[in-house]
């Protein structure tokens, strides 16, 4: 009686709506978290006293709280103790705190069974609905156990409220644990037969949901219960019959069911031409009878599109279906537009014709004002390039990326590059599409993207001067794009002497001096926007032009004093070493500094999609970078010259210079401190593409190309007279090797490989593999495939190119493998016969 | 499936969310507050989708609230729309006229209207009256328990 008293003095705790009231006239978070705490303090001391009376209102001022983001758990029991409580308030709000506050995890959903248990077994529909609402929100593996008995059951009842929901705890259950789903399958039997929508529409849920789970289950349905014909049915009935205003969404009827319906369809009729044929009419009826003005409409025609790419259904109901997408690309709603973009992108692969013929509508999306639009336009404008459209769709791609957000600007231009890669008509495109990426968006170039257009441009030796030229425009005019100045200076010091010559077609020629030239390279070597990557490029052109420019050899040279005193370290490394070789080794410069020779552009475009930098700031264009590399370069080099006495009289005599000795990944580290006494020992096998050379390393590699070059008297190129020769003749796989020496360095042999089969059947897997001594350096380039083709009807090819400075006589050991109807053979062979023409 | 559902406004205020996976209550507030300051940050001239993580984000703007919802990659994001529609329909028929204020102030209410629209992340009726209806006979459900509550509070009794 005194705690009744004590009760009936204390006053009553404020209303929810007064402490919302309150929380919201609050003006700073400090304050609002004052009367809060205050007000959990108060709510835990009534949990604690067992306060019946006002734990309703307690518990909803918790979820308040709560949903302001502040810790409400001690209220998980007493959420409990409402669901347990008679009156239907209390668990009204006893479920809601249960389904937002309980987590998988709590040990108190043991207890929660226990009352679900009891009001799933109520005698009122609406205590019963609350219970499946919250076991179907968060049911978790034990409850599933535990009540999937009575969750069949309700499922069972002729309450189409109850139904539905236990329709969907069924599915939540299944999820959770898919063995439970024998349990409901009886009860799916008569479930389509319901005219209530709700019911049908969870039914189409819980079918689906099976199918989806089991295989079984999907076969049971396809054949036995007749699923396919039933939902057309049903679909075809929603569709024909007139206007019913309980399902209606702006004249489209109960688009949620249908949707449902399409989506069960698309599984059944998944990899299966008889359920796929028995669905065709309906999905046409549907694809051409839909009301498109409305989102609600188009999303039924973008689940039937769906479901019409995923069956087997018939060409003419596909190209209906890519058209409905291309009708969205012009839908003035901008969500229209991205699920068509986003469909199109799915079904490209497979439907490339039929999604070629709205080019011109997804090229239009590149100038959407959505940014996602645009993204997935540009995605698919890649997947749409081939090599009848790759000059259009370029412009337009060049086009968009000028004015791309910089998001974009990386993936476009290295998608681009691919692509004109993959699809470049002719060099002189190629290298003018390179040009313009670089110059319109040089600073999000990948760095591959650099090695790549280097390669490119010493590879095509008829339009270098064309290339210097417009890429020393470039610079001319802008040298804060890093990697357009990178790819600048290289052309510039590699092909400095073509600048001045004016021999270009169509362009005017380039009207400037060599001190204009070095003006230039001054510029970016002494801005602040350089990056030290960048002036190393840089830094290097200039000494390579100290043997292609005539008139300037003192300022160069002055030049490199200048940097000797650099504070990066690389460059005053550098500029040192330069120096020095104007001073005491001026008889080798020329030859140290020589032209390159082509580079191999596959070898190049390998590291594509591999390294993300965008500016060449941090990555292996920088010697230090890669100190792994760098040491191959130095063992390469060991095997160049390491094989005895060497015909580069020289070397030997030479000292190291006074560069910074700690620095030991530089060239000429490397080329000095050489340990000459290695003899040449067994061969060195080289599987192919292993060991090619990273055209990114070249700049410097170029010097030391140079040294092997160096003792070579200059050779006019020889490719004729050489004979071919039979490298490899058994079992009848034929392997000629036929030769030609490189242009721009004489030490280099190139030998193509052709392999025929004269058998009737196919050699599969084939694999050759060579091997030479160390005096020599070897470079495998991947082969034209891997199956040589019987009866002579084709052929293999590789290229071998091998580089012999010490003019030695050629030897190589070769290994075969390739499978045979079935075996697999394996042979080695020894070549020694090369003619001598290849070394003299 | 539907994954979750999001109401909040336009200042970020977070006024419904909704579960329908088991998320740890630390996850779900990196996750509110994550998807909140990406959505607010979007131009309105933007679509209503977004890809993040493994779901599909669906949004749209009612006035000063935001709906937000995830859902699974193989879901159909234009009937999103929809859903979020006819739930918005709903609190509109059930408040007259909603406003952020209904939904702040009877933000249960809020709840049991979307319980009666969706369950365990499936939509569960399609008919507007029927919803209404199963959320009227609750209501009065409640308002005769409460009843006689009241006249026992009168009297000074629990």
């Amino acid at each position: 009686m005194s705690q009744l008293l004590e009760k009936l003095t204390m006053p009553a705790p404020a209303k929810l709506r007064d402490l919302i009231r309150q929380i919201r006239s609050v003006r700073t978070q400090a304050e609002e978290r004052a009367v809060i705490e205050k007000e959990c303090a108060n709510i835990r001391g009534m949990f604690r006293d067992e306060d019946n009376t006002y734990r309703c209102r307690n518990v909803a001022k918790l979820l308040y709280i709560h949903m302001l983001g502040y810790p409400a758990h001690f209220g998980q029991l007493e959420c409990l103790k409402l669901i347990a409580s008679p009156r239907f308030t209390d668990k009204r709000i006893g479920y809601l705190g249960a389904a937002l506050l309980l987590d998988e995890r709590q040990d108190v959903h043991l207890l929660v069974t226990n009352s679900l248990k009891n009001d799933l077994n109520h005698n009122t529909q609406f205590v019963v609905g609350l219970a499946l609402g919250t076991l179907g929100n968060i049911c978790s593996v034990e409850m599933s156990r535990d009540l999937a008995g009575e969750v069949e059951k309700l499922l069972k009842s002729s309450n189409a409220y109850i139904k539905k929901k236990a329709a969907l705890c069924a599915v939540r259950i299944i999820r959770k644990v898919p063995e439970l789903m024998e349990m409901f399958l009886p009860a799916t039997k008569n479930l389509l037969n319901e005219k209530n929508h709700g019911v049908l529409l969870t039914a189409v849920c819980l079918i689906t949901e099976m199918c989806d789970k089991s295989p079984d289950a999907l076969a049971h349905f396809r054949k036995q219960n007749k699923m396919v014909p039933q939902l057309v049915r049903i679909l075809k009935n929603l569709i024909m019959a007139g206007y019913s205003p309980e399902h209606d969404v702006s004249g489209v009827s109960d688009p949620f069911l249908q949707v449902r319906i399409l989506r069960l369809l698309r599984l059944l009729g998944k990899n299966d031409s008889e359920a796929s044929e028995a669905m065709n009419d309906i999905l046409a009826q549907v694809a051409t009878n839909t009301e498109t003005t409305k989102n609600v409409g188009n999303s039924i025609l973008y689940e039937t599109v769906l479901t019409i790419m995923d069956i087997k259904s018939e060409s003419g109901l596909r190209v209906l279906a890519v058209n409905i997408l291309g009708r969205f690309l012009l839908n003035n709603d901008k969500n229209i537009r991205y699920v068509a973009l986003n469909s199109l992108l799915k079904t490209v692969q497979t439907d490339l014709n039929a999604v070629q013929r709205h080019r011109s509508t997804i090229v239009d999306c590149l100038k959407d004002p959505d940014i996602s639009i645009r993204k997935r336009a540009m995605e698919l404008s890649f997947a749409l390039v081939n090599s009848n459209n790759v000059r259009g769709m370029m412009k337009e791609l060049i086009f968009f990326l000028e004015k791309a957000d910089a998001i974009f600007k990386v993936d476009c231009t290295s998608n681009i590059c691919i692509a004109a890669d993959k699809y470049a008509p002719n060099k002189r495109w190629h290298i003018d599409t390179m040009l313009k990426v670089l110059s319109t968006a040089g600073s999000y170039v990948r760095d591959d993207v650099i090695a790549h257009m280097i390669s490119l441009v010493s590879e095509a030796s008829t339009l270098q001067a064309y290339t210097v030229q417009q890429l020393f425009r470039a610079i001319q005019e802008d040298i804060t794009q890093q990697p357009l100045v990178q790819v600048s200076s290289w052309c510039v010091g590699e092909y400095g002497d073509l600048l001045m010559s004016g021999q270009v077609e169509e362009e005017e020629p380039l009207q400037v001096t060599e001190d204009e030239v070095l003006d230039t390279l001054e510029k970016v070597l002494n801005s602040s926007g350089s990056t030290a990557v960048t002036k190393s490029f840089t830094l290097t052109a200039v000494m390579k032009l100290s043997t292609r420019f005539t008139q300037t050899i003192p300022r160069i040279q002055a030049l490199m004093d200048q940097f000797g005193s650099s504070v990066d370290m690389e460059l005053q490394q550098r500029s040192v070493e330069f120096a020095k070789l104007f001073k005491s080794y001026d008889h080798m410069r020329s030859g140290l500094l020589e032209r390159m020779p082509p580079l191999d552009a596959k070898v190049g475009s390998k590291g594509d999609g591999e390294e993300a930098n965008t500016n060449g700031e941090t990555t292996a264009v920088s010697p230090p970078a890669s100190p792994a590399v760098k040491q191959e370069e130095g063992n390469a080099l060991l095997d160049l010259l390491g094989g005895g006495p060497s015909p580069a009289p020289v070397i030997p005599q030479m000292e190291k210079p006074a560069a910074p000795p700690a620095a030991s990944n530089d060239l000429l580290g490397d080329l000095l401190g050489l340990d000459l006494s290695s003899p040449a020992a067994g061969p060195a096998p080289m599987v192919p593409g292993m060991t090619a050379p990273q055209p990114q390393m070249d700049m410097l590699g170029g010097l030391m190309d140079g040294v092997a070059a160096q003792p070579a008297v200059q050779m006019s190129a020889n490719n004729l007279g050489i004979p071919s020769l039979t490298a490899y003749e058994k079992n009848g796989l034929k392997i000629s090797f036929s030769f030609q020496r490189d242009n721009s360095n004489a030490n280099v042999v190139i030998i193509t490989l052709t392999a025929t089969n004269s058998t009737d059947a196919p050699m599969n897997e084939f694999v050759f593999q060579a091997a030479v001594p160390k005096t020599f350096q070897l470079q495998l380039q991947s082969p034209s495939g891997s199956v040589v083709p019987p009866s002579n009807m084709g052929v293999v090819t590789q290229v071998i190119k091998i580089l012999n400075p010490q003019k030695a006589p050629i030897r190589m050991r070769i290994k075969l493998t390739y499978n045979y109807k079935g075996t697999d053979v394996n042979d080695m062979g020894e070549v020694n016969s090369f003619p001598a023409a290849l070394w003299q | 499936m539907m994954k979750f559902m999001l109401l909040f406004s336009r200042q970020g205020k977070v006024r419904l969310q909704q579960w329908y996976s088991a998320t740890q209550e630390k996850e779900k507030k990196k996750i509110m507050r994550e998807l909140i300051t990406i959505i607010l940050a979007r131009k309105p001239k933007m679509c209503s989708f977004l890809e993040w993580k493994e779901y599909k984000i669906v949004y749209k703007r009612y006035a000063s609230l935001y709906f937000c919802c995830a859902i699974e990659k193989g879901d159909n994001e234009l009937l999103t729309l929809e859903i979020i529609h006819r739930y918005v329909e709903l609190l509109d028929k059930y408040f007259g006229s909603v406003c952020e204020l209904d939904i702040i102030f009877n933000f249960e209410k809020a709840y049991f209207i979307l319980d009666e629209l969706m369950l365990g992340g499936e939509i569960q009726e399609t008919s507007k009256k029927n919803c209404l209806k199963a959320i009227a006979a609750q209501d009065l459900l409640q308002e005769e328990a409460d009843a006689t509550r009241n006249v026992l509070e009168e009297m000074g009794l629990p």
